[in-house]
């Protein structure tokens, strides 16, 4: 293709690549890169904020399955990504980060702006690259993408000094790429499906546990197929939430810290937990060591390091989801295999039908917004290819709770790191790659503040997300263990001097409505869904609501505590009438 | 269990770093580190070791593996390997006692690099058994500065 900079290169790179969209903010060290990308057909959303940049190239990795990109500056531009960054290493997405850097030759010597990204990021990239020569510009691009999207994906950053992005190359795209150090396995040890066939052949009482990996895998088919062969109960975690279709009879749910008590109880019953695309959270297990102690685990990752780590496994595959889970289903049905969980479904569903999330027989006030009702009536009126994103804290697990969501790369949340301020920004890149589709960003007061700002670029690209804002003027989910925990003790948990939401949405050209009760909030919900462009639905919510169930911190999944029990007058469990359960250990 | 690495890596800058760090980051101690390019200048050899339990080592390797610049990862403490480590003794001696030491270090196969008015610097290589053995009996003199390299090793086959 002839001579050009290494801007240039990396924007050909970029291309070459079929990036559609990308993410970032310019600044002194990238403006060769920024020069570049102004002759670019790629669309450049410019942020408000670094971190923003990150999480709204997150929301479009997610929503869509392609690598997110994004383009920063030296210095302070590349040391805000670093949330972002550090959010989609712990959830597995793939993103490749490219930041300006001080021209080599100052590269060390504390110039203006400089900040050593590559060693500040060390511990939350998948790999990442100094360039220093602008002849490896084409093949590093090549590389970053290839290791960002395949395996287990996760970021991959670029340091691009400027005078490697001034300097001239002869640019021709790589067609291959060939890592002698990274080879991921992809099919599974065909000793291992038949030993995971075997296992599965003599359970009883199976529970398949999905995560994120399913998602990420493309494999929400097959492993369906799998189930319905097995017709095991399936549980979902935060992040696989969307990997099963929440209106399948054998689909429970949510588990762990505020799983349901079903699901509780579900996996301290089963003798056999399917695990697949997961790495046993301490939020899924509570206790590690009282963890399904009945339960042989056969253990399904493309992550040989997730395999063991935490729960050790009986039967560990480390392979492709799709391919491991279609060749289990293959390998039972070679033998004739007929499931006999009829009890054990109708044990499930007995304690499915007397612990539910909410019932309505609860002595609530009938006028006030309770959360589970609000999400409830916001998930009945979602389409099946809407796409959810939470920020971090109750509203997060009750949207967890309520909502349902039936396809894979709909329901959007920092599972991992649990990053407030990544719902909104990550709302604005789901509804930039899906511009026909409702997004709507279920967010906290608390949370929605910490990145604010993106408020203007959802204006200004005309992403119309719609941002339900569960306002309860306090960080409810540290408050709630400061109530139970801490004897009400409610330190820093207050945010005094809220803006007023409406006013604030509306000077960044948004829509806006505030509502305080319950009859208030249909309506408003049906006004939120139809008004095109942004929109901040501001619902007044109290503070001393709490999100049950809850296995306290280091405690086992048979200590949850706050659970409704139907067959007992539809009663909390274990809760004092006020001032919380009793105190138990661990922090958080 | 003390368990001596090794690992084959892109010669590279920032590689160490990434081995390193994902090794203290995952709780460990190093207890000793060394590195160098192999015949193939474009790979390192570092040699780790570490004390860890069978389940947590397990855990330090499969990370060690995920890494991009890592080639592969040998546990040398499993299969029969030989282990040597090079050691700079700096004795403190009068002149009229210098010759014990000089036995000592060829008792040791050590060699004597460095001569001084009041002391003698001394080159000994070989296994831990070894050198902590010359150790010990050098401090019965004024041992004034040791400089250990750091664990090296090979499989024997």
């Amino acid at each position: 293709m002839g001579k050009m900079t290494g801007a240039q290169a990396l924007v050909a790179s970029l291309e070459a690549e079929g990036v559609e969209c990308l993410f970032g903010y310019p600044g002194g060290q990238a403006i060769e890169i920024f020069d570049a990308l102004y002759d670019s057909k790629m669309k450049f959303v410019l942020a408000r904020h670094e971190q923003g940049a990150v999480h709204e190239a997150d929301g479009y990795a997610r929503a869509t399955g392609r690598t997110g990109v994004v383009v920063v500056t030296s210095g302070p531009g590349a040391v805000n990504t670093v949330t972002g960054i550090a959010t989609a290493y712990m959830d597995s997405v793939p993103l490749v980060v490219i930041t300006g850097q001080v021209p080599t030759h100052v590269i060390g010597t504390d110039s203006f702006q400089e900040s050593d990204i590559f060693g500040i990021t060390l511990p939350v990239v998948k790999h990442s690259y100094l360039l220093r020569d602008v002849a490896d510009l084409p093949y590093t691009i090549k590389k970053a993408f290839h290791i960002a999207s395949t395996g287990r994906p996760g970021p991959v950053l670029v340091d691009v000094p400027s005078d490697v992005a001034e300097a001239l190359v002869d640019f021709a795209c790589p067609q291959d790429v060939n890592i002698e150090s990274y080879k991921p396995t992809v099919r599974g040890n065909k000793k291992q499906i038949r030993q995971a066939a075997s296992a599965l052949e003599a359970s009883k009482r199976p529970l398949v546990l999905l995560g994120g990996g399913v998602i990420t895998a493309q494999a929400a088919q097959p492993v369906s197929d799998l189930v319905h062969a097995l017709q095991a109960p399936v549980l979902a975690t935060l992040m696989g939430k969307g990997a099963f279709p929440a209106e399948d009879p054998l689909y429970l749910g949510a588990v762990g810290m505020h799983g349901s008590k079903y699901s509780s109880m579900a996996l301290d019953a089963c003798d056999l937990i399917l695990a697949i695309g997961t790495h046993f959270s301490d939020r899924v297990t509570g206790a590690f060591d009282s963890f399904a102690p009945q339960a042989k685990l056969v253990h399904i990752d493309i992550d040989p390091a997730e395999i063991g780590k935490v729960i050790p496994a009986d039967v560990p595959i480390v392979g492709d989801a799709a391919r491991v889970a279609a060749d289990i289903a293959a390998e039972l049905e070679a033998r004739g295999f007929e499931p006999q969980t009829g009890d054990w479904l109708a044990q499930v569903d007995a304690w499915r039908q007397r612990w539910p999330y909410y019932d309505e027989a609860l002595p609530d006030n009938p006028d006030e917004i309770v959360p589970e009702r609000l999400l409830a009536a916001l998930s009945a009126r979602l389409d099946a290819d809407s796409i959810v994103t939470t920020d971090v804290g109750q509203h997060q697990m009750w949207a967890n709770q309520m909502v349902e969501r039936s396809l894979p790369r709909t329901f959007l949340s920092s599972g991992g790191l649990g990053t407030m301020g990544y719902g909104l920004p990550a709302a604005i890149g789901a509804a930039l790659a899906y511009p026909d589709r409702q997004v709507v960003c279920i967010s906290g007061d608390g949370s929605v503040q910490m990145n604010i700002q993106e408020m203007a670029t959802a204006k200004a690209t005309g992403a119309a997300v719609k941002v339900l804002l569960m306002d309860n003027g306090v960080l409810g989910m540290v408050r709630q263990w400061q109530g139970l925990f801490l004897d009400g003790r409610f330190a820093a948990t207050t945010l005094d001097a809220n803006p007023d939401f409406c006013k604030l949405a509306e000077a960044y050209g948004w829509n806006a409505e505030r509502i305080e009760s319950w009859d208030q909030v249909e309506p408003a919900l049906d006004r939120m869904l139809a008004t095109p462009g942004p929109y901040v639905l501001d619902c007044a919510m109290s503070a001393d609501q709490n999100v049950y169930p809850m296995i306290p911190p280091g405690a086992t999944l048979q200590e949850a505590i706050g659970a409704i029990d139907c067959d007992n007058g539809v009663v909390r469990e274990g809760l004092a009438p006020r001032g919380g359960a009793s105190k138990k250990g661990g922090r958080r | 269990m003390r368990h001596v690495t090794s690992i084959l890596v892109e010669n590279k800058p920032g590689v160490l770093s990434r081995v390193t760090g994902l090794v203290s980051r995952r709780g460990f101690n190093i207890d000793s580190l060394s590195v160098a390019p192999t015949e193939d200048p474009n790979k390192s050899r570092i040699t780790v070791v570490v004390v860890a339990d069978e389940v947590a080592y397990e855990q330090i390797k499969k990370q060690l593996n995920k890494l991009v610049s890592v080639y592969k990862v040998s546990d040398l403490t499993a299969e029969a390997a030989i282990e040597r480590e090079l050691v700079l003794f700096k004795v403190g001696v009068e002149p009229e006692r210098r010759g014990e030491v000089i036995e000592i270090a060829n008792v040791f196969r050590a060699k004597i690099v460095n001569v001084g008015h009041d002391a003698i610097t001394i080159e000994a290589t070989g296994d831990a058994d070894k050198l902590t053995a010359m150790e010990e009996l050098l401090r019965t003199y004024q041992l004034r500065q040791i400089t250990r390299t750091g664990i090296t090793a090979m499989p024997r086959d």
